[in-house]
Parts: C-alpha cells; structure tokens; sequence
C-alpha cells in the first residue's frame, strides 16, 4: 500500500537526515527515483518549490511527496514518516540522557558524519549538473552542453558571490530562484 | 530560524537561558532530522514535557503542510502551463546551483584535517562514481560507514594515548618496591628502562596501524 511505503521510506529519510537542510537530499534522490515516483526533473521541481515555502526542507519534501502519490492522507503518511525518528531521539536524549554531546563514542561517530554528509551535498550537486546541464546521466551518455543552462548557472554563481561581498550576508535562495524563473521564461 | 527562536523564546518569553539554548541548537544539529523540528521537540519538552513536545512539533508542522499541500493540489495543472514550464527549465539549473553551493559551504567552513578530506574525498568520490556506472548503493550506508570510521579513529588516537599514560605509571611502582639503599637505584633504573622501551613499541605499532587505514 503507497501510505505504508511512503511511511517507511521517509521514516527512512527522517533517521539519516544528519546536518539540516541539505543533509538528506542524497537519500530523498534515491527514495524518489529509485522507487520510480519522481523524474530526476520533478524532483528538482519538487525541491525549488519546497525550498521556497516556509518550513524544513525535509518536512516539505514529504508532505510535498507524500500528496503527489497519495493525496492527503499520502502527504500525511509521509511527514508522520520523516518526523517521527527525530521526534523520538530527541525525546530519548533529553529524559535518559542528560548530554548527547559528552559521549566521546558519540562525538566520534558524528566526527565521521560530519565530511561525510557534505561531500554526499556536493556529489549529488555534480551528478545533478552533469545530467541537468551537460545531460549525462550515465558514462554512456553523449556529453550534450546545455550553453543556456551554463550561462544561467555562471550568472548565479556571479549574483550569490558578489551579494555576499557587498551585503555580508548570503544571497537568499527565493531571490535566485526568481530570477531563474524569470530567465527560464525568457530564454528557454 | 535560529534567530526567530532566539528572539521568542530568549527575549520575548524568558522561556530559556542563552547557555541552555546553545545547548539546544548543538543537539538539534548532531541529531539526525530536521533542526527545526529537532528544536521543537527539545524545547516543548522543556517546557511541557511529553504533551508539550508532542504539541510544538505539530504545531511547528502544520503552517508549512498547509501550503505546500495545497501548492501540490494545483502544482500539475499549473506546471502545464507554458511560462511556468519555461520558468522551472531555468529554476532546475538553480536548484542545482544550490546544491553544489550548500555544499561548498559546508566543506569551507569545515576543519580541513587530512581525517576530514580523506572521508571527503572518497565518499565524493564513491558517490559519483557509483551513479554514473547506475550502481544502486544507498548513501545510508556511506553515513553508517562513515560513523564507524570516526569510531575507529577514535578508538586508535585513544589507545595511543592510554599507552603513553601507563609509562608513567611506572615509576611510582618502582620506587615503592625496592628497600635497600643500594639496590634501589639498579632496580628502579631497570625496571623503567623496560616499561619504557616497551612503551615506546606499542605507540610505534599504533601510530604503523594507523597509517596503514589510512592508506586502505
């Protein structure tokens, strides 16, 4: 049954979500192509439009998932899904114990996590590029440069540096969202 | 969202220390989910134990379900129309952008320690590897392992550093052993000279054993 599938699967995503944000958008990508819900072009739609919502990231995702392939009570499975283990660890960690952190194990395994979450954010980041922008998806595929999406990409890349240079502060995603939006419409 | 927490619950409410919600936020990252609804759970239990937890992280829920389930109600019909398909060609680029440079920050801001980027590294490395030869290996596994390896590290730089500590263990033993005036000094003097070279062995061991996982 899809409820128990999208329950279990994002109760999957919710338990390794390390690091906030990003942090598991290596595993929803495996979740929601591998199980064939999502094209790699949805789920990047998928991803603009619950970046740009109020709420996590990942809470987003699911309802977001969740109602896509089974209405309301989909959605509802899967955020219950993607909330419970941190709603439950957190609760284990304040009433048994009284300092996650002063645990030398804990730490140490976290220390592992830690490189390992990002490069997992940036490796997904190239694989996306490669296949949205150079279209290979696999080492067969034909090396086919999208020149629009490159310039679009270099333009970013040029808005956030010097936004940041000039404001101190990073550029919001909202903003660059919008402009791809309105460059998509344009140029495509 | 960190600073709106800051702003209700510290300044507006009273309802926690500054020292306690430090504490709160560097839970709420090293536990996996969310932070924000990490933090909720944290705090609603803290103030309202387990009713209290169970109502902040519904209610911390509910305003982002709302919109995007209605968001998802119109998404196909509104993703058909031929601006918006236009818009999103543009907005894929960006979220990938978004990807990498998430990352990026991540890996900048990070201590650069030979540990760090040899995991780095390799987990990168592994990832893109394995999907572009279409190899199904979920990144699951990649953190599970990832968790072992600090275990281990940390297993081995604390082993090393108990040996070294026996060492000097030694010499009280020694001292207290020995009666004779004379003999006193020979015994000691031996007895540490061996305690001491095998000491110096086992660190050699350690430090070899090390380098040798790190090289695998």
């Amino acid at each position: 049954m899809i409820y128990l599938q999208l329950f279990l699967n994002f109760l999957k995503i919710g338990a390794v979500s390390f690091g906030g944000g990003y942090g598991m958008i290596s595993v929803v990508k495996e979740t929601v192509i591998g199980n064939g819900w999502l094209t790699e072009e949805a789920f990047l739609d998928f991803i603009a439009v619950a970046e740009s919502t109020p709420g996590p990231l990942a809470v987003n995702m699911a309802t977001f998932v969740g109602s896509s392939l089974g209405g309301f009570l989909g959605a509802l499975a899967a955020t219950f899904g993607v909330i419970l283990p941190s709603f439950v660890i957190i609760l284990l960690i304040t009433v048994l114990l009284n300092n996650l952190l002063r645990y030398a194990g804990v730490n140490a395994a976290l220390s592992g996590i830690r490189p390992a979450v990002t490069a997992l954010i940036v490796a997904t980041g190239v694989t996306m590029i490669l296949s949205v922008i150079f279209g290979v998806s696999s080492v067969g595929d034909k090396f086919t440069a999208d020149v629009k999406g490159i310039i679009l990409f270099a333009t970013l890349a040029v808005i956030a540096f010097f936004y940041k240079k000039i404001t101190k502060k990073s550029v919001s995603p909202i903003i660059l969202i919008v402009f791809s939006a309105i460059y998509g419409m344009l140029i495509y | 969202m960190i600073a709106l927490l800051q702003n209700e619950f510290i300044e507006k409410k009273k309802w926690l220390e500054k020292d306690e919600f430090t504490d709160v936020i560097a839970v709420a990252e090293s536990t996996p989910g969310p932070i924000a609804i990490n933090c909720s759970t944290y705090i609603g239990y803290k103030i309202g134990g387990f009713l209290g937890s169970l109502i902040a992280t519904l209610a911390v829920c509910i305003p982002s379900f709302t919109i995007i389930y209605v968001v998802s109600l119109f998404f196909d019909a509104f993703i058909s129309l031929e601006y918006v398909a236009l818009a999103f060609k543009g907005i894929r680029v960006c979220v990938t952008f978004l990807i990498l440079s998430a990352g990026l920050k991540l890996f900048l801001s990070a201590k650069k320690s030979a540990f760090n980027l040899i995991i780095f590294g390799v987990t990168a490395a592994t990832v893109v590897t394995l999907s572009l030869f279409a190899v199904n290996f979920s990144s699951i596994y990649l953190i599970l392992i990832a968790a072992a390896v600090g275990v281990i590290a940390y297993l081995i730089t604390s082993a090393r550093s108990k040996v070294s500590a026996k060492s000097s263990d030694e010499i009280p033993v020694c001292q207290k052993v020995s009666d004779k005036a004379s003999d006193k000094n020979a015994v000691c003097s031996i007895a540490h000279k061996a305690s001491y070279e095998a000491s110096e062995k086992s660190l050699d061991e350690a430090s070899e054993s090390e380098k040798r996982e790190e090289n695998e």
